[in-house]
Parts: C-alpha cells; structure tokens; sequence
C-alpha cells in the first residue's frame, strides 16, 4: 500500500474533504454517512432495547471493536480466555448432554419416568424434588401439607433414594439435583445407594446445585444463616476433590436470579460474584484452588433474545477465566474453565396460547448451544399451568435433538463469534459486570450485599420495570399484550398429582421411623451434633447419619438446632 | 382530612419462594395509591389471616405457584369466616388451572390471577371490589 | 377503663366490642383513627380515661440497623414477664401515589400468633416527622384497650425524629458498625433524641470504634434532661444477644423519668401537643372544607395572576368568610354521623 501525503488544509485555507486513507477512517466516513441516511428514516414506535432493556444501536460495526484485541481478548477455543468455548473440539466432539430435569409424586413413579426419558435418547438424568424436601421437611411435616410430591419428588431418606434410582446403574449415568439448602444430605444419600449398587465415590458423575447464595438473592430456600451454609459448602467441595473427582459438588446458578427478574448482566455479574466467594471461602479453609476449582460448574438462563445470552456466556468464560487466574492464583488450565449447563426461560413462557411456548423455547435453546453450553434442559410448554405433560417434555427433548441434528449450528464452534454486535455485547457485559463487582465489593462482599437487601432490591426493580414495560406495551409479548385471542380455550391436558400420594408417602416416612435400628441412628445423630460442635468436616458423620436411615427432616432440624435460622431483610 | 386507603395484604403462604410476582403485585399496589402489608415467604394460613386481622386489611392477596393451592387457600377462606372477615377480599394468583379456579371460585375465593397478567388488571380488580363492598364502618359479624 | 358518652350507634357497637377485648374491634377502630374517619374523635374521647398505664418507647434509626429484628426480641422478652405488647410500625407513604409498601412484620413474625401482641403497621400518610399522621392517637387506643408497652418503630436518619420524643417516654436509638461513618452527620439529630443507644450487630468489626465514637460525641452534647446519661447497650438481635441488658437500660430510664418528674413532664407536654394538634386540625377542616377556603383559593389564583388580588388579600378574604361560618366548636360528644 502507498502512503498517502495528507493535508488538512488547501491552499486557500479551506478544510479539504478527502478520502481517508486507513481502512479504520474509511470505515468512519461510511458509519457516519450511513448515520445521516437513518437518522432521516421513520422508525417503529416501540423500545428497540434488548429482553434486558438494554439500549441497543441499529448496527454495529468494527468501530465498535477498537478496544477488543482479537487475539487476547476472543482467541481461540479451548486456550485462555476461552471466550469461544472450553474445548478445542466442542461438539464436534461430543454434544451438550440432553438432560430433562424430572420428578414428581413418589421415588417410585419418577423412577418409571427416568426410565421413559432414557429410553428416549436422554443422557442424563436430573432430579426436581418437591418443595419439603427441598426446604428439609420430612413428608409428614404439617409445613409439607399440600405439598408432597406436588413440585418434585418427594425423597425423605434413603429408602426413597433406592427407590428413585432403582435400576439404574450409577456409575454408567450423570445425575444432576437441583437442591441446595440440604445439599449436603443428598450427596450422602447418593454416595450410599452407588455403595449398595457396589459403585464407588470415585466413580460418580454428576452435579449437585448447593449453590446457596443465590437462595438468598433469588431463590429464598435457605435453612440456615449464610455463614454456616458456607461451611458446609467448603466441606463438599473439599470432600468431593478427595474421594469423587468427577463430582461437581456446586453448581453456581444464575438460572434463578434471571427467574426472579434479574437483566442479563445482573444475571451474570451476581452469578460470578457468588462464584468468587466460594473461591475465597475455600482458599480461606486452607484448600489449594487448583484442588477444587476444576470441580466448579455454573447454571444459566436462556432467554428470548439469542445475542445477549450468547454475550452472556462468552463474557462469563471470559471474566471467571480472568479472575481464576489472575485474582486467585489458578495454574491448572481446569480451573479456569467456566463450564455450565442452561435451562430455557421460565419466566418467559405464557399462559394465553401455550403452544407457543415450544417457540421460545426452541429460540433459547438454540442461544444456549451457539454460547456453548455443556447441558441443556428445554422446558415444556405446559409449565405455566402445571408440571409438564409426558407428550409436552417428549417435545421439548426433541427440540434439542432437532437443533443438534437438523440446524447445522453444532457444526462450527462459537458461530457468532466475530459478530460486530455480539463482541461488542461480550465486552460490554464484562464491562458491565466489572462494574457490579466494584459495588459488591464496596458493600463488604456478596454476604454483606445480601444482609442489606442489595441484590433483592436490584431484581425487584429490574422485575418491576419489565413488567411496566408489557403493561405500557413498550415490550411485546405475543399472545399476552398483542395478537390475543378472546375466547382463547385451553387445549392441553394437564399433569394432576393424585393427593393420595401424600398420604402414602406421610405412612412410609412414619414407618420407616418405627422400623429402623434406632439405636444406630441415635449414635450416628449424636456423633454429628458433635461434628458440628467441633466445627469438622460433616460429610462423613452426615453419610453416617444417611446410613443408619436418619430422615432429611431429622438432619435438617439437628442442623437447624446448631446453626439457627435466617429471615431475610425486606426490601421495600 | 378523612382519607379511606385500601389496605392489602400481599403473601406467599406454603414453602416456595418464588416472590418475583408478589413482589411485582405489591410494588403496583402501592402504585397505586394502597397500602400493602408484605408478609414475606413460608406463611402459614394461620400468620396470614391474624395478620390480616390486625392490619385490618380490605384484600388478602396470595401468590403461590407450588402447586399447593387447593390445600391452602380453602383453609385461609375457613380461619377467614373463623374470624367473621366477612368483608375481606381473598383473591391472589400462581400456577392454577382453570378447574382449580372455577372450584375454589365456587368456596367463596375471589379472582385468581395467572402468569402474565398485566397488573392493571389486578389493580382494577381490587378497586371495583372495594367499591363494591363500600366504606369499612362497623364491624357487622 | 372506657368512657361513656352520647355516641352514634356505630361509635357504640365498636366501644362495647372494645370493653370485651375483641381484638378484630381493635382493628377497626384503628383504621378509623388512621382514617379520621367520623366517629374517631369520639372513640378517643370515649376511651381517654384507661390512659396513663402503659409505657411508650420509641425504636428508631436508620434503615437495616435491626430495628423490628431488636423490637420482635424486645417484644418477646416482656412477654416472658407477662406484659401485653403493641407493636406501631410506620413507614413512609409515596409522597407521589400516596400508597406505601410496609414490610416491617417479616421481621416480627415470633410475634404473630401470640394474643398478648398485636402490631399494626402504619404508612407515614404524609407526616414527616417519622410517625404516621395518627400515630399518637393510634398509641392512646392501643394502651386503653390494655396493653402494657406500647412501642413506636420508625426509620429515623438523625434529620426529623423530633416526633418521636413526643410520642415516646423513652427513645431508643439504633445503630450499627456500618452507620460508624454516619454516626459524625447524623449525630445532631440522633444524639439529642437518644434515651438508650443501641448498637446492633455488634459482633460485626468497627462495633468498638462505633461505641467510642458515640461516647466521645456524648459527652460534648447538650441534652434536654441533663439528669440522664444515655447508655450504649451492644446486642446482636437476630441471636438474642443483649436484650436483658437493654430491656435493664429501658427499666432504669423509666425509673429516673418516674422518679424525676420527667415523666410527668411528658405526659403533660403530649396532651398539650394534642390539645394543639386538634385545635389546629380542626381549624384547618374548619377554614379550608366547612367554610369553602379551598374553594376561594381557588378561584383566587386566576386573579392573583392578573393582578387583581394578593396572597395577603386573598387570605384576608378567607378569614373573612370563616368569620361568617359556622362556629368552631364542636364538642365530640355533640357530633352527628357524617360530620
């Protein structure tokens, strides 16, 4: 290329337009033309803003990449900052794992559902339990009343976890739960049935959620103040890197914040500021990050809008990346992975015309695999009216099944990545995120921020404003502020859980309680009142307590009398 | 000077911990122009309808989506006529079919509102009710 | 304990189910007080004589220093020797939509379903002194209907909380290791209110620097009741910590208002402040509603614009007209229905 002699000025004096001479000021001159032209067009009087509410231009160019260093900034998969993926190969390799998160009623009729979804091609299994469990009450608690079986699975101790997992061989599938307050117990609970199967810890694949702060800022399961929900915490992912290495013992969930009415970028920024402070709590309990981190897993949202939740996970590898390494010191390149499994939008399916919900899912299931995820469950168009049909989950596996084979997306690695628009999203959201982090910081830690109400108060303006967004019609949802229909009649069947359930499942909890060696359970319950007291690791004395058939309840109530309770703060 | 608000309360009775929408609710509540006493989560019938009763509140709003409807709200509807609140509203919203509205409506329960309801609705619901109802003078049970 | 007097019937129905201790009457008739609905002023009257027993603390401070965590647990340790409790928390009403989000009861819900309680939650309604409009007529129908502590739970930020030293014979201020900062902008107005000092969450770094501090700026104060040295009590409410020690500081200073008449003194000073309140009240409906004030006014604006007329003549013209009115005096007993 000739340089070009450039002159400001003519002879007489007068600025000289001229033709630029770099590619970077070409550019320019076109935007800025291309600007003029739009500015003179009629636009549609609605927000163009994204599903966060997030101001978006009408285009983007490589204008708006000057800060992003291709090389250091995006890269290349499988190598540092991992912004296109944690693996070299990524799908080409081997596909997200398809995993229908199940459970309903009693251990028994989930079993026959495991069943069905495996036989269908599911590879994983992922365990919904009901609200009692989930909150540690025993079946026959009077708070469990109404509830039993109703959400999930009702499992109260390990002979309902035999009977969950009967016939299944643990060590040939992956198994996620979705509990977190008594976390610690069904990790027990899953150890001692693989024992009784003859799979040893070691041999176990799967994930627990145990991700507790998140329950405070959205979810509101907790069982005890945060500080010894933390303890506990530390003591899974400091027993799993001993003796189950292919266990994720926490799955650090931002699905859940993005339910509650988080944006995009809360979603993220929460979600990885919670994950810093399970790094720093187990470095503070004298753990090598290098030894836990590898076993670190995330959770996220997938919503409408494809380009922010692709940003979304590549800016999530990208800052964990970052911080692992830099901030606390991670060697091993496993550390710095930011792996996740991804859950369609709840929140964002509808009651009116339900059927289209197997559009939006299909949408966000198609953003989840073009971020990269390692997993993916795609929700039921019936989840708005009760717990998913049999027909209505066999849709939405097939969805994913359609997008891995037919779409052509699991073809390319990263497929957006170099999109003008969505490395400027990537860098705005870490940015943005970066921003979050200095504020929680500020306020004493994410602990700190939850004592106060500072997260609580974030997604309750944020839910509020995209509700005022739909009722002012700024936002379009089909179906809820636009293209109703009236008369609309419901047309798919719903899931009812038979009440007697209950009842069965209240008879088997009490009699188990008489039948047990109760000797046995009492010293195993007295040995972890001790552990407690002398602040040891609780997973073993806990998988003793499991063993000598304790219920969760029991444990639970043994916990609460050590640790207390929590109220959380209000917000308003 | 005399100023008659409406007073609502805004709960979530049973063990899910899904607030986004009562929160959303009582945030539009307030809005517009009432009072709402938030009771926070895992509410039994019993803390609601006392609460109720000292807040002397016109509506009783309930958001549950676990499912558990039909155990909780006939029992908020009875220790409501245990304590002569003949003139309180108990309406609310959740993951609730159609039947299991149409049956609860028939106990005496008042609209039930499902996801994506626009919460203009909700708050013309309660003021049409109120005005219904008329003025809270004496106490008539 | 309840007064008699000509009523309306309504007056009578709701004073008879009060006398039985019916607590959903109890409720009612605060919402008639919080409404200065017609009849309220009456029930008062009817009901002033059972005053003059219960013992009135305010609780205030700024927001998430534990101040319904602190209450709940003071609430439940006069339970324990036998004392009915009411619980009057206010929180601010929308100055824009006049609604108002009052959330203080998540934080006493040990208190619920015990009948020796009973809390009522208030919005501010446009006061702004950190009280509900009505927060003190509220106090008196809660004390004649028989409780023994009647506390008063407000955000206070150091600024406006002269309400609360009214409404209160003893004032308790709570802060936190956080508000240590803060204690240096807030202290002119917290300082001089404060009967007992709390700091809460005293388990958390910068409890000591807090309470050095608040001696330091003590000692430099003048104080209303030179009498009194306010003590700074350390609890962590949310475990129970230090609610002996300060349910003690509450006993003593009521023992030293008892004892040095400053009790007396407040209780004089209230029922002035209410004499005030209604005669001020009751001109205010008098001149601006009953004697077509508003109306004047506003058809008075058009010619203050063009000239025509004054602030200061307008006024006149209102006072002129009130003059012309029906009187001023309307004794409670005396009111009909609808008035």
């Amino acid at each position: 290329m000739t340089p070009t002699v450039r002159k400001d000025r003519g002879d007489d004096g007068r600025p000289i337009v001229q033709e630029a001479s770099t590619r970077e000021e070409r550019m320019a001159a076109r935007v800025a033309a291309w600007r003029d032209r739009w500015d003179r067009q009629s636009k549609r009087d609605i927000d163009f803003t994204s599903t966060s509410s997030m101001e978006v231009a009408p285009i983007y160019t490589p204008l708006d990449l000057a800060d992003n260093d291709p090389v250091d900034d995006i890269g290349v998969p499988g190598e540092y900052p991992y912004t296109r993926g944690v693996y070299d190969s990524m799908y080409r390799t081997r596909l997200w794992t398809m995993r229908q998160f199940a459970g309903f009623a009693t251990a028994e009729e989930t079993n026959e559902r495991y069943h069905f979804l495996l036989d269908h091609g599911q590879t994983g299994l992922s365990v919904a339990f009901d609200l009692p469990t989930l909150m540690g009450y025993d079946s026959d608690h009077p708070m469990s009343e109404g509830e039993v079986g109703v959400c999930g699975v009702a499992i109260d101790s390990l002979a309902d976890m035999e009977t969950l997992f009967r016939g299944i061989p643990l060590d040939q599938v992956s198994t996620s739960m979705t509990i977190n307050g008594p976390a610690i117990i069904f990790l027990a609970l899953y150890v001692a049935v693989a024992e009784e199967q003859g799979v040893p810890p070691d041999k176990l694949r799967g994930t627990l959620q145990t991700d507790i702060l998140k329950e405070y800022i959205a979810q509101k399961e907790w069982l005890f103040p945060p500080e010894p929900h933390l303890k506990i915490i530390v003591d899974m992912m400091a027993w799993c890197a001993d003796h189950a290495p292919k266990w994720h013992p926490i799955s650090i969930s931002g699905y859940h914040i993005r339910e509650a009415g988080s944006t995009a970028v809360q979603e993220l920024a929460f979600t990885l500021a919670d994950g810093f402070t399970y790094v720093e709590e187990g470095i503070r309990a004298g753990l090598d990050v290098d030894h836990f981190a590898p076993r670190l897993s995330f959770f996220w949202n997938a919503h409408n809008d494809i380009f922010e939740e692709v940003a979304k996970y590549r800016a999530a590898r990208r800052i964990w990346a970052r911080h692992m390494k830099e901030r606390y010191g991670a060697k091993e390149p496993r550390s710095l992975l930011m792996r996740f499994h991804t859950q369609t939008a709840g929140c964002s399916l509808t009651e009116q015309q339900p059927e289209n919900n197997i559009v939006r899912t299909a949408i966000q299931a198609l953003a989840g695999v073009m971020g990269g995820t390692q997993s993916l469950h795609t929700n039921s168009m019936d989840e708005t009216y009760a717990l998913p049909t049999e027909k209505a989950v066999k849709i939405a596996l097939r969805t994913q099944q359609v997008i891995a084979y037919e779409s052509g997306v699991a073809n390319v690695i990263d497929p957006l990545g170099g999109s003008y628009y969505v490395e400027a999203l990537t860098d705005r959201m870490e940015t943005e995120a970066e921003t979050y982090f200095r504020q929680i910081e500020g306020l004493g830690g994410v602990v700190a921020g939850i004592e106060e109400g500072f997260f609580q108060r974030e997604l309750a303006s944020a839910a509020s404003r995209y509700q005022e967004e739909i009722d002012a019609r700024r936002r379009v949802i089909v179906g809820v502020n636009e293209f109703i229909e009236q008369d609309e009649r419901l047309e798919i069947p719903i899931l009812r859980i038979d009440p007697r359930y209950e009842r069965e499942q209240c008879d088997r909890v009490k009699e188990l309680r008489a039948k047990r060696d109760n000797a046995k359970y009492q010293t195993a319950m007295a040995e972890l009142r001790q552990a407690i007291q002398d602040e040891r690791n609780l997973m073993q004395p806990v998988l003793d307590a499991v063993r000598s058939y304790a219920t969760v309840g029991e444990i639970v109530e043994l916990m609460r009398d050590e640790y207390g309770t929590w109220r959380e703060p209000s917000i308003f | 000077m005399t100023e008659q608000k409406i007073r609502v309360l805004v709960g979530k009775p049973g063990l899910d911990g899904h607030d986004r929408g009562a929160k959303v609710v009582a945030a539009a509540l307030r809005d517009a122009g009432m009072e709402v006493v938030y009771t926070g989560l895992h509410q039994t019938p019993e803390r609601i309808v006392e609460t109720a009763l000292q807040e002397d509140v016109d509506v009783i709003a309930l958001s549950i989506l676990s499912g558990a409807h039909m155990t909780l709200l006939p029992r908020v509807l009875e220790l409501m006529r245990e304590a002569g609140m003949n003139d309180v509203l108990l309406t609310g919203g959740g993951i609730i079919s159609k039947d299991d509205m149409q049956a609860l409506a028939e106990m005496g329960v008042g609209q039930l509102f499902g996801p994506g309801t626009a919460t203009g609705e909700i708050v013309e619901y309660i003021e049409n009710w109120v005005d219904n109802r008329g003025a809270k003078v004496g106490i008539t049970s | 304990m309840i007064a008699s007097a000509s009523r309306t019937p309504e007056v009578a129905g709701l004073l008879e189910r009060l006398v039985r201790g019916d607590r959903r009457a109890l409720a009612r008739a605060l919402t008639w007080i919080e409404d200065q609905q017609p009849g309220f002023e009456q029930l008062l009257h009817a009901t002033h004589a059972g005053l003059g027993r219960a013992f009135r603390v305010g609780v205030t401070g700024p927001p998430g220093a534990g101040k319904s965590t602190l209450t709940e647990k003071f609430a439940l340790l006069c339970r324990r020797r036998d004392q009915k409790v009411a619980v009057l928390a206010v929180d601010p009403s929308s100055p824009f939509t006049g609604g108002a989000l009052l959330g203080d009861r998540i934080r006493m819900q040990d208190l619920t379903l015990d009948d020796g309680v009973f809390i009522r939650s208030m919005a501010s309604r446009g006061r702004l002194g950190g009280l509900a409009t009505t927060s003190l007529e509220a106090a008196d129908l809660l004390e004649a209907f028989g409780f023994d502590i009647v506390i008063h739970e407000t955000v206070g930020v150091g600024q406006t909380e002269r309400d609360i030293v009214s409404a209160a014979d003893t004032t308790v201020v709570v802060l936190v290791p956080e508000s240590g900062d803060a204690v240096q902008t807030m202290k002119a107005g917290l300082m001089e209110i404060a009967d007992v000092f709390v700091v809460n969450k005293a388990d958390r770094p910068g409890a000591e620097n807090l309470e050095q501090a608040l001696t330091a700026t003590l000692g430099l104060r003048p104080r209303a009741d030179r009498e009194w040295n306010p003590p700074i009590v350390r609890t962590v409410a949310v475990e129970g910590e230090g609610i002996e020690e300060l349910a003690a500081a509450i006993d003593a200073h009521r023992t030293h208002c008892q004892e040095s008449g400053v009790l007396i003194a407040k209780q004089r000073a209230r029922s002035a402040e209410r004499v005030r309140d209604l005669v001020a009240r009751r001109i205010d409906v008098h001149v601006w509603e009953r004697s077509g004030g508003e109306k004047i006014l506003e058809q008075a604006l058009e010619r203050i614009r063009d000239g025509d007329a004054t602030p200061y003549s307008v006024a006149d013209e209102i006072l002129a007209a009130v003059g012309s009115g029906p009187g001023l005096v309307r004794p409670v007993t005396e009111q009909e229905e609808g008035t």
